[in-house]
C-alpha cells in the first residue's frame, strides 16, 4: 500500500524512477482508482455487500433475529441483534436486504436505531429520557417565535397555532409560545401530565420518541405525528417552516435543502415507525380479536 | 407527489418503492407479503387510520431515503478525482513515456 502511495507521489512529479519492478500486467491506473475509492469509503460509513440473502427467524423469549446467509446479525457492541415483534424485524431486514454492491449504513435508520435500543452506549435510563424530553418543551420549536419579517410571522401563526391548539386540547394543559430569548414559561402542571403519559412508553419507545424530537427539534410536533395527528411529511414541513419560508424567497439549492429535507423525512419516518411498532404488540391484539 | 390519502395509493406506493429497491424479485420478499397481508386484514377494521398511517409513513421512510440517498451519491459520493482530472484543472497533463515507466517490465 505504502509503495504504491510513493510511486503514485513520485509519478505525479516525474522524477526519480523507482527501482523495484511491478507484478507483469499490472495496470496501475485501474489500481489507484479502487484505492482512492477504498480509503473515501472508511469502515464506518460503507462496508462491502458479505451476504447473499436475508432472512428473519424467531429466537429464545420470543425475540426476532436477522439473519444474513448463515450469520446472525449483531449489533455494534457485540450482543446478538433482536427485535420484538415481527413487523419491525421484518422492516430492518428490508434494509438489509435492499443494499446493493456497498452497505450504506446511513441510510439504515430502523437499523441503528435498533442498535442504539440494544446496546444502550450512552447508558440512558428512562427516566432520564423523559426528562430530556420534557426539558425540550422549553426550547420547543413551535414555541419560538420571530417578531419579523411580517410573512414569517403570519406563516407562523398559521401554521404552528393549529398545531398548539390541538396539544392543549387533547392533553389538556397550557403551553402557548413565545417571542421573548427566553422562550416559553411551561407551567409544572404541564410538564406533570406529559411525564405521566411518557410513564407509559417502553425503553425502546422512549429511544424512538428522543431520536424524532431530536430530528424534528419540538417535543409539540413529535406527539402531533406518534399521535397520528401528522404526516411525517407535514411534521417535516412545520419543523423546517423557516427554511421553506427562506427558500420561496430566495430560492431552492437541491444539494443543501432537497438533501436536508429528504434526510430529516427519512429519519423522522425511521423514528415514528420505530415508536409505533415498539409500542404495539401483535401477539397481544391478535388474542383480542379471537375473543 | 400527489397527496397519499387513500390506502389503496398507499399500498401501491409501497410496491413500487420495493419494485425500484429490490428490482424483478420484489414479490418474493417477506415484506411485499407482510405488507399485502396488512392491507387486506385492515380492511374493516376500527384501526383502519392507524394502519393507513403507518403504511404513509412507511412509504415515506422509502422514498426519503431513495431520494436522500441519489442526492448523495450526485453531489457527496465523488470521492478523490482521478489523477488526470486533477492536473486538467489546472490545465496541465501528465506525462506519457512510451517507453513504459522504468520499474515496469
Amino acid at each position: 500500500m505504502m509503495l504504491r502511495n510513493i510511486c503514485r507521489y513520485q509519478r505525479q512529479f516525474g522524477q526519480v524512477i523507482w527501482p523495484f519492478s511491478f507484478p507483469q500486467g499490472q495496470h496501475v491506473s485501474i489500481l489507484s482508482t479502487h484505492l482512492q475509492k477504498a480509503r473515501y469509503a472508511s469502515a464506518t460509513t460503507e462496508k462491502r455487500k458479505f451476504y447473499e440473502n436475508v432472512s428473519i427467524s424467531q429466537g429464545e423469549g420470543g425475540l426476532y433475529e436477522i439473519n444474513l446467509d448463515k450469520r446472525k446479525l449483531k449489533t455494534p457492541g457485540g450482543k446478538l441483534f433482536t427485535v420484538p415483534n415481527e413487523a419491525l424485524a421484518i422492516a430492518v431486514a428490508t434494509e438489509w436486504d435492499v443494499q446493493k454492491d456497498s452497505l450504506k449504513f446511513y441510510t439504515m435508520h430502523l437499523t441503528t436505531l435498533c442498535n442504539t435500543a440494544l446496546d444502550n452506549p450512552t447508558q440512558r435510563t428512562e427516566e432520564q429520557m423523559i426528562s430530556a424530553a420534557l426539558k425540550f418543551l422549553e426550547t420547543d420549536t413551535i414555541c419560538y417565535r420571530v417578531e419579523e419579517p411580517p410573512g414569517l410571522v403570519e406563516l407562523q401563526r398559521n401554521e404552528w397555532d393549529p398545531v398548539l391548539n390541538w396539544i392543549e386540547q387533547r392533553y389538556n394543559v397550557v403551553i402557548g409560545s413565545s417571542t421573548s430569548i427566553m422562550g416559553p414559561q411551561i407551567p409544572e402542571e404541564t410538564k406533570e401530565t406529559f411525564r405521566q403519559h411518557l410513564n407509559s412508553y417502553n425503553f425502546w419507545s422512549l429511544t424512538g420518541l428522543e431520536y424524532v424530537i431530536t430530528q424534528l427539534k419540538s417535543l409539540v410536533l413529535s406527539f402531533g405525528l406518534i399521535d397520528r395527528h401528522l404526516s411525517v411529511e407535514q411534521a417535516v414541513l412545520l419543523s423546517r417552516l423557516e427554511e421553506e419560508y427562506q427558500i420561496q424567497q430566495w430560492g431552492n439549492v437541491e444539494w443543501v435543502h432537497d438533501y436536508d429535507m429528504y434526510e430529516l423525512q427519512a429519519r423522522t419516518a425511521a423514528g415514528a415507525m420505530f415508536v409505533h411498532l415498539s409500542s404495539e404488540s401483535t401477539a397481544v391484539k391478535r388474542k383480542i380479536l379471537q375473543d | 407527489m400527489a397527496a397519499v390519502t387513500s390506502p389503496l395509493r398507499a399500498c401501491r406506493g409501497i410496491l413500487k418503492e420495493l419494485r425500484i429497491a429490490k428490482g424483478s424479485d420484489y414479490r418474493n420478499t417477506l415484506v411485499y407479503k407482510h405488507v399485502l397481508e396488512q392491507f387486506r386484514r385492515n380492511q374493516f377494521c376500527r384501526a383502519r387510520m392507524d394502519a393507513l398511517h403507518a403504511a404513509r409513513t412507511y412509504l415515506c421512510l422509502l422514498t426519503s431515503t431513495r431520494m436522500h440517498l441519489r442526492l448523495h451519491e450526485r453531489y457527496h459520493g465523488r470521492g478523490d478525482r482521478a489523477l488526470e482530472e486533477v492536473a486538467g484543472l489546472v490545465g496541465l497533463r501528465l506525462p506519457t513515456q512510451p517507453g513504459g515507466k522504468g520499474w515496469e517490465t
